[in-house]
């Protein structure tokens, strides 16, 4: 029953939100605008293309709805005979062809700037597996797993009677999270381990699969300091939605500290094993 | 004339007429018959690979595990896919193909009966072996319908029986297209020239060669995952020495083409349907040729959209965002064909004007974030999102299948001799198209906020777009109970129709008596 009254509420909204652009917020049904330059400019560019989309459907609709209500044969209307006119075939040709150029235009300017991986200051190698992933940092050799988290890994099994509203952000929490500095150029190397993942940060506008037996790039250079949460968007398998990409951007000498202790922590336990 | 002759004449009826009992549609050589064969397997697949939708849908319904286990999960999404690409929407356009094209053209059948029984009845059986599968051990296909290496080659004991079935599917296919390549090219009525050819010809006779060209290439693909499966080849296997990302370029190779067969012949049947309730001829007839070959032609060379996140070098990305962007030159011009057609008509809505009508809009709407997935840098951002998952729905379901459904109102009073109930048709037009967009609208929104596709549970801030996506999914299922309905009254009986059946439908169809003899232009009618 109460599914039913959510069910009904939920169309009650959604016939709400498509009057009015506040309740839409918060029903999150955009992109995110991110916090990377790219980010903001994926952004535009899906923007632009949406209002040029919605100019295009309001042509075309509005023509639609007039000939729907004005010719129609309950009005009396005697069907015209006309049925070719070379001109007007040649315009609307030729009008979506310039509007495809504006488009394509900033389109390749953004690609050309998202594929541009030089310069980098600090290389990041990520690697799939079935289902978590790995991080290294190669020129400190740190190294760790990344997996869903504890309290999202008990919620999620079926009958597990926990709540997964009550789960602070279920799906989405891993219990070690890839750490990266604020306003550097990071670089990723992407690759996997058994089958093809894919790693996605909404809010970076970066996604790229991993691939076994290939090792791909990309780039992000994040402006704003925060936890940035993504998922695998490959079809990996079984639990292809329980592998969880979080990523915690933080102050350059905040990652610094960070980066050191994994290093003091991982010579220790090297001397530990050699002990032994 | 002697009564010796009348005689023979008259024993040569019968002897053409059908078999009596079961065997008729099993040993059955006539286009009508194994159209019609064709038409109910897609309706019964329809409903099959419908439940399967529910099943994926009630596990969508609300954040966490509730139903299924995420390895059913993915069998579900994968056979729910199969089943109703090879087995809804191909057999219903080749069934809609056997009835109406040799009618359409002035034909007495198909240029190769015998191969079209065939081309039928292999398909059952490849359907059985299919869904078999997910009783085996291991369950069904679980990587996808993409079946994309190395993740499909860790299927069960079913992976050999999916390739062996896809086999199966794809000469079903090449045959009937062959079929009718072959009957379009030999049997047409005199004058019946290319160019004066009903537009529904015409785009299945640019879609059959579509088939031809790219069926063999998947047959080639499955085989190469056959044979690293079991015969120890590396084609995909990296370890090996082998490249995963070639299968996805020989199977995007198929697929791209693939999504042009699952939509072509609906733009004909839109434009055989909107000229006749709109009592004007199509505006543009020979824009809507050019537009329709130069999508078939471009559908070769734009196979990489499907994976611009597998890493191509930039100049790759490049090309085929531009090459993608000019799909939606020949694709606007026909939408503008449709809309000029209407213009100053005297239209009135029947069942079919309004599926037509549903068709141009929603497939306008896929056709929009079509466009919007084509730029290569937001791509990244939509790619494997709910938001693809939207757009190819819109344009496969709104798209292709209310085609098919114009299709069988506008011409079922031609095949029963009835006319079907026009009360029920436009009840199921709306709740249809009410529930469609409740269905697939909301996944715009959950893509483009982040939700990954094929995941079978997800983040809570998703769970009121999939309640509500549900609740259409439902609602939409259960709305084509009522087609169903229709259809078998207007089979049992009905208002007689006439041979016109439509005041403004024009071409070879009407001039048959309805319903149409068993065996029809038996004097070969002439084309002015």
């Amino acid at each position: 029953m109460r599914l039913v009254i959510k069910a009904l509420a939920s169309i009650m909204v959604l016939s709400a939100a498509l009057l009015s652009p506040v309740v839409m917020a918060d029903w999150a049904v955009n992109m995110p605008k991110g916090v990377t330059d790219i980010s903001h400019k994926v952004y535009d560019m899906h923007m632009l293309a949406f209002w040029i989309m919605c100019v295009v459907a309001f042509g075309v609709f509005g023509a639609m709805t007039y000939s729907i209500i004005k010719h129609r044969k309950s009005k009396g209307v005697t069907p015209a005979t006309f049925h070719e006119s070379t001109a007007v075939e040649v315009v609307w040709t030729i009008i979506p062809f310039i509007i495809l150029i504006v488009l394509a235009l900033p389109a390749a300017r953004t690609l050309i700037a998202q594929e541009d991986d030089s310069n980098s200051e600090l290389t990041i190698k990520i690697t799939g597996y079935q289902w978590k992933w790995q991080y290294e940092y190669p020129d400190s050799g740190v190294s760790f797993f990344s997996a869903l988290a504890e309290e999202s890994r008990q919620a999620r099994v079926m009958g597990s009677g926990i709540d997964v509203n009550d789960v602070e952000h279920y799906l989405l929490d891993v219990d070690k999270p890839l750490v990266i500095p604020v306003d550097t150029k990071v670089r990723f190397l992407l690759t996997a381990n058994d089958v093809i993942h894919s790693w996605w940060v909404p809010d970076f506008a970066i996604k790229k699969d991993a691939i076994p037996g290939f090792i791909n790039t990309m780039w992000t250079h994040v402006n704003e300091t925060g936890t940035y949460r993504g998922q695998c968007t490959e079809l990996c398998g079984r639990d292809h939605g329980f592998m969880p990409v979080v990523v915690e951007v933080v102050e350059k000498s905040e990652f610094n500290q960070w980066l050191a202790s994994q290093v003091e922590a991982k010579e220790s336990g090297q001397q530990l094993a050699a002990t032994n | 004339m002697n009564a010796a002759l009348t005689d023979t004449d008259h024993h040569d009826d019968h002897h053409h007429g059908p078999a009596p009992g079961l065997m008729r549609w099993v040993t059955t050589t006539n286009h009508k018959d194994i159209g019609t064969l064709y038409l109910w397997f897609s309706l019964l697949m329809f409903f099959i690979g419908g439940f399967m939708a529910l099943i994926i849908r009630t596990e969508l319904f609300q954040p966490g595990l509730q139903v299924v286990d995420p390895h059913f999960f993915n069998q579900m999404t994968t056979m729910h896919a199969l089943i109703m690409i090879f087995g809804v929407v191909m057999p219903a356009f080749v069934g809609l193909a056997n009835w109406m094209v040799p009618i359409m053209i002035g034909a007495p059948d198909m240029a190769l009966p015998r191969m079209n029984n065939w081309s039928f009845w292999i398909l059952p059986f490849g359907f059985t072996m299919m869904l078999s599968t997910l009783f085996m051990d291991g369950g069904g296909p679980a990587g996808g319908w993409t079946l994309y290496p190395p993740l499909s080659l860790q299927g069960g004991d079913g992976f050999p029986f999916l390739i062996f079935s896809i086999h199966i599917l794809g000469i079903s296919s090449i045959m009937g297209a062959i079929n009718i390549v072959a009957t379009i090219m030999n049997l047409r009525a005199p004058g019946m020239t290319f160019m004066k050819m009903p537009l529904f010809v015409w785009t299945w006779f640019i879609t059959a060669y579509l088939l031809i060209a790219v069926m063999p290439v998947l047959a080639g693909a499955v085989t190469m995952l056959l044979t690293d499966k079991f015969f120890g080849t590396a084609f995909f296997t990296a370890a090996g020495g082998g490249d995963p990302v070639m299968f996805q370029h020989i199977f995007w190779f198929f697929g791209h083409p693939e999504v042009y067969i699952l939509i072509l012949p609906s733009f004909g049947i839109v434009s055989e349907i909107i000229p006749t309730f709109s009592r004007k001829r199509l505006f543009g007839y020979a824009s809507m040729v050019y537009a329709t070959s130069s999508i078939a032609l471009l559908s070769f060379i734009v196979w990489a959209h499907h994976m611009f996140t597998v890493g191509m070098p930039l100049s790759g990305e490049l090309f085929f965002m531009f090459a993608t962007m000019l799909i939606a030159v020949p694709t606007g011009v026909k939408v503008f064909n449709w809309v000029a057609t209407m213009w100053r008509g005297a239209m009135t809505f029947e069942t079919p004007m309004l599926f037509a009508l549903g068709f141009v809009i929603m497939f306008t709407i896929g056709g929009f974030s079509g466009v919007m997935l084509a730029l290569a840098p937001v791509d990244f951002q939509y790619h494997d999102t709910y938001f693809v998952v939207a757009h190819f729905h819109y344009v496969l379901v709104p798209g292709a299948i209310f085609g098919i459904i114009a299709a069988v109102y506008y011409w079922i009073p031609k095949w029963t001799g009835n006319m079907y109930d026009e009360k029920l048709g436009k009840i199921h037009f709306w709740v249809s198209t009410i529930f469609v967009n409740l269905l697939f609208f909301p996944m715009h929104f959950v893509g483009l906020a982040g939700m990954p596709r094929r995941i079978p549970d997800y983040a809570v801030q998703f769970a009121d777009f999939n309640a509500i996506a549900t609740i259409g999914a439902f609602g939409f299922g259960f709305s084509q109970i009522i087609f169903v309905v229709v259809l078998l009254k207007c089979v049992k009986g009905g208002e007689k129709a006439t041979d016109q059946v439509w005041e403004g439908a024009e071409g070879l169809e009407w001039t048959l008596p309805s319903p149409a003899p068993y065996h029809s232009f038996t004097d070969q009618p002439e084309v002015k």
